[in-house]
């Protein structure tokens, strides 16, 4: 069997995209035992790279992998030969002489996993490069969506709004959202909206105007690096908070937030609305670790359904 | 006066039999045979003899052409010899069928002193199996500021000016440069860009690059400089020649100075010819350089002016890189793709073989027209002229690999691709420069 790669959410077809939710879905009693743990992956060696900053992404793959049985090792850049100028390449040939299965990696270049891809036998999953892809965030989305909204997310309307274009998790999220027939408006001031997305397939607005339409309201952190000289995509982010920060004043009932965390408390989300438990940003987390399991499972059985949902447990 | 240098080698003579002989400058499309004696054309015609010691190609079902001539390259000597040096790059150029080439001046240390290129035409006259001519700066040390000794450059013989791969910053120092570049005779080459709208750029901003999270360069970073540098050329009356013309929009205004009688070339890469913004989706850092591959628009509009003549001709901007600068992330690749040994081979098969451009004006803009830019005698296959021509396999399949390249790199976007039309025979001033009949 060839290897397989999770670099971009798009080298899924939406059955891979199903099969993964229903294997996630399907872990969920695993983690609500005592012992929270089948020997699925036992004997298997699971690398995580983490060369950018990360909580959730890093700790929900540590632990998806522990909860296999998988033997695991964290890599981070601070520490490793990195700063000693490794390349990528060499890094890559390095950790290859372990023969890990499964390669995770979150860097902030573009093409990174594919330069390592090229290096190693592991199967290379993405979590996070640059302002590329991030294609376990947008799955894990999905999950939730599905488990607090319904199975068929066909038709739902989603805003997507904040710093798109320095989002990776919003090029994911708009690709898985259309592939399941959803219907993604963005918004953004126009200084952060990338030229020419909506050839993607989306609406883009730069106001909250049409809001009322949004069945989940799908917020992106502000990072404060926006607002420094030089930079000038935004003025402040009071006038952020103002124009574009979400608030329970601006819902309607039943519309859903979420966020892919950290969130920026008092810019682009209330405190309303982040302390309210209709919000389904702790589900998103919770979400993050099933759904890494299953991908995990699925990249070293493979994709294909068959047998194996049934061997898992 | 001497603008181009190579090593002594003996002078050719040869037979060409039965090729399709293209020369658009002498109006010649024929079944032909050339004979080349003492290294000059002695005869074109049909049934040729050959004499004693004279060697025949049977050039059946190829093309001889006129030898190109390549306006912008890299050779990137002195200072980066681990990537190209003089022998290799002129042997790459020999193996695209080129028979002049030109380094630019962004080298370690810079072409800013006229010892620094009479070292380099001294190094040349020992090493190129082509003829090679240098570029100097416009400014010294590529600092944007002070202007260099254009008189005593140009006396050197420097084949015109440019800071390439770094845009003349100012309005004001292109303007200087402008003025006092007439004490050369020769001509300032722009690398139009303007830096504050470049600043993180990685590939051509629109579509492809929302869609990849790549920061964008708008191509209004490109065409604003070349609007700027056109007003002031036309201010001064000045020869300005506008480098790797990439977007729809600098060619407007291009086509509107040519119009109105400013003395501007242009210049356009192969790859830019056949290529869009598209293929960056690979993340392959052999498709990045500057300018970027842009919209398909952009590719239509550059071909069309290459047809036109609002672009001049063709450059390749062979930009070498060591294989451990490209073999990174895409993000953190160095900008630059070599293209002297695939130019005509994408260019014959993308253009002219797809439909796009007919093979008289596409030998035109390789061959001819950079020469006269150049300000060298154009190469010409007709009886009298020196030998300056290259014979053509259209048909021929080869793989583009680090073995099949004469260049130190291979930092090619056909990288392990197949290509078609390959150059099998230069004869370069006269003398046997590339030779894959055997």
């Amino acid at each position: 069997m060839p290897k397989r790669d999770l670099i971009s959410i798009e080298d899924l077809s939406r059955a891979d995209v199903e099969l993964l939710l229903d294997t996630a879905e399907s872990f969920l009693p695993v983690l609500e035992r005592d012992i929270k743990k089948v020997p699925t992956l036992r004997g298997r060696t699971i690398i995580n790279l983490f060369w950018e900053a990360s909580t959730r992404t890093s700790s929900s793959f540590d632990l998806a992998a522990k909860r296999l049985s998988a033997d695991t090792l964290a890599l981070k850049a601070s520490g490793s030969a990195v700063e000693k100028g490794e390349t990528l390449k060499d890094t890559a040939i390095t950790l290859s002489a372990y023969s890990p299965d499964i390669i995770v990696m979150r860097h902030p270049s573009a093409g990174a996993c594919q330069t390592l891809s090229a290096n190693t036998e592991a199967s290379v999953i993405n979590a996070g490069d640059g302002k590329h892809q991030h294609p376990t965030q947008c799955l894990l989305d999905l999950f939730s969506m599905r488990q607090n909204l319904g199975r068929d997310l066909d038709g739902l309307r989603v805003f997507i709004i904040g710093d798109i274009l320095h989002s990776r998790v919003a090029r994911s999220d708009i690709m898985g959202f259309k592939m399941l027939g959803m219907d993604v408006t963005l918004v953004a001031p126009p200084t952060l909206m990338p030229r020419g997305i909506e050839e993607m397939g989306v609406t883009v607005e730069y106001d909250l105007a049409n809001l009322k339409d949004a069945d989940v309201i799908y917020l992106l952190r502000i990072q404060r690096e926006r607002i420094k000289a030089g930079a000038a995509y935004l003025p402040s982010l009071r006038e952020y908070s103002r124009l574009w920060g979400i608030s329970q004043a601006r819902l309607r009932p039943g519309q859903r937030v979420m966020h892919p965390g950290p969130i920026n408390r008092g810019v682009e989300i209330a405190s309303d609305i982040a302390d309210d438990d209709e919000n389904l940003i702790a589900h998103q987390v919770f979400s993050g670790l099933a759904v890494r399991m299953a991908i995990l499972y699925r990249t070293i059985v493979g994709y294909s359904d068959g047998s194996a949902s049934g061997e898992v447990l | 006066m001497e603008r181009t240098w190579c090593k002594h080698l003996p002078a050719a003579e040869l037979l060409i039999k039965g090729g399709r002989v293209v020369d658009p400058g002498s109006g010649v499309d024929a079944v032909q045979d050339v004979l080349v004696k003492k290294g000059k054309i002695a005869e074109i015609g049909k049934g040729l003899k050959a004499g004693k010691n004279t060697r025949v190609v049977d050039a059946g079902g190829m093309l001889v052409l006129p030898g190109f001539v390549d306006l912008h390259a890299h050779f990137r000597t002195p200072g980066r010899e681990d990537e190209e040096d003089i022998a290799t790059a002129s042997a790459a150029a020999a193996a695209g069928g080129y028979v002049a080439a030109f380094g630019m001046a962004n080298t370690d240390p810079v072409v800013d002193t006229a010892p620094i290129l009479r070292g380099l035409a001294q190094q040349a006259t020992a090493d190129a199996v082509v003829p090679v001519g240098f570029f100097a700066a416009v400014t010294k040390g590529l600092g944007g500021d002070e202007l260099t000794e254009m008189g005593e450059l140009g006396a050197a013989g420097a084949v015109g000016f440019s800071d390439d791969g770094r845009p003349l910053p100012t309005a004001a120092i292109t303007r200087r440069a402008l003025q006092y570049v007439k004490v050369s005779g020769r001509f300032v080459a722009i690398h139009a860009q303007d830096d504050s709208l470049f600043k993180g750029g990685q590939m051509h901003e629109g579509p492809a690059s929302a869609r990849l999270g790549l920061t964008g360069i708008p191509s209004l970073c490109e065409s604003l400089d070349v609007s700027r540098s056109l007003d002031i050329a036309a201010y001064e009356d000045a020869a300005l020649h506008v480098c790797h013309v990439s977007s729809a929009a600098s060619l407007e205004a291009i086509a509107r100075a040519k119009e109105a009688g400013v003395r501007v070339t242009a210049e356009v890469t192969p790859h830019h010819l056949v290529m869009n913004d598209a293929v960056v989706a690979t993340l392959d850092p052999n498709v990045k350089m500057n300018p970027p591959l842009r919209a398909e628009s952009d590719r239509e509009a550059l071909v069309e002016a290459l047809r036109s003549g609002v672009v001049d001709c063709v450059a390749t901007d062979h930009a070498p890189h060591a294989s451990e600068e490209k073999d990174v992330p895409y993000e953190e690749a160095p900008f630059g793709v070599i293209g002297l040994e695939t130019a005509f081979s994408v260019l014959y098969a993308g253009l002219v073989e797809a439909g796009e451009l007919e093979l008289a004006t596409l030998v035109t803009r390789m061959s001819a027209a950079p020469a006269r830019i150049a300000g060298l005698e154009a190469p010409a296959i007709a009886a009298g002229a020196t030998a300056d021509l290259c014979v053509v396999d259209p048909a021929a399949v080869w793989t583009v690999t680090p073995e099949t390249l004469q260049s130190r790199s291979w930092n090619s976007p056909w990288l392990g691709k197949d290509l078609t039309a390959k150059v099998r025979l230069t004869v370069a001033a006269g003398r046997v420069a590339w030779d894959d009949l055997a």
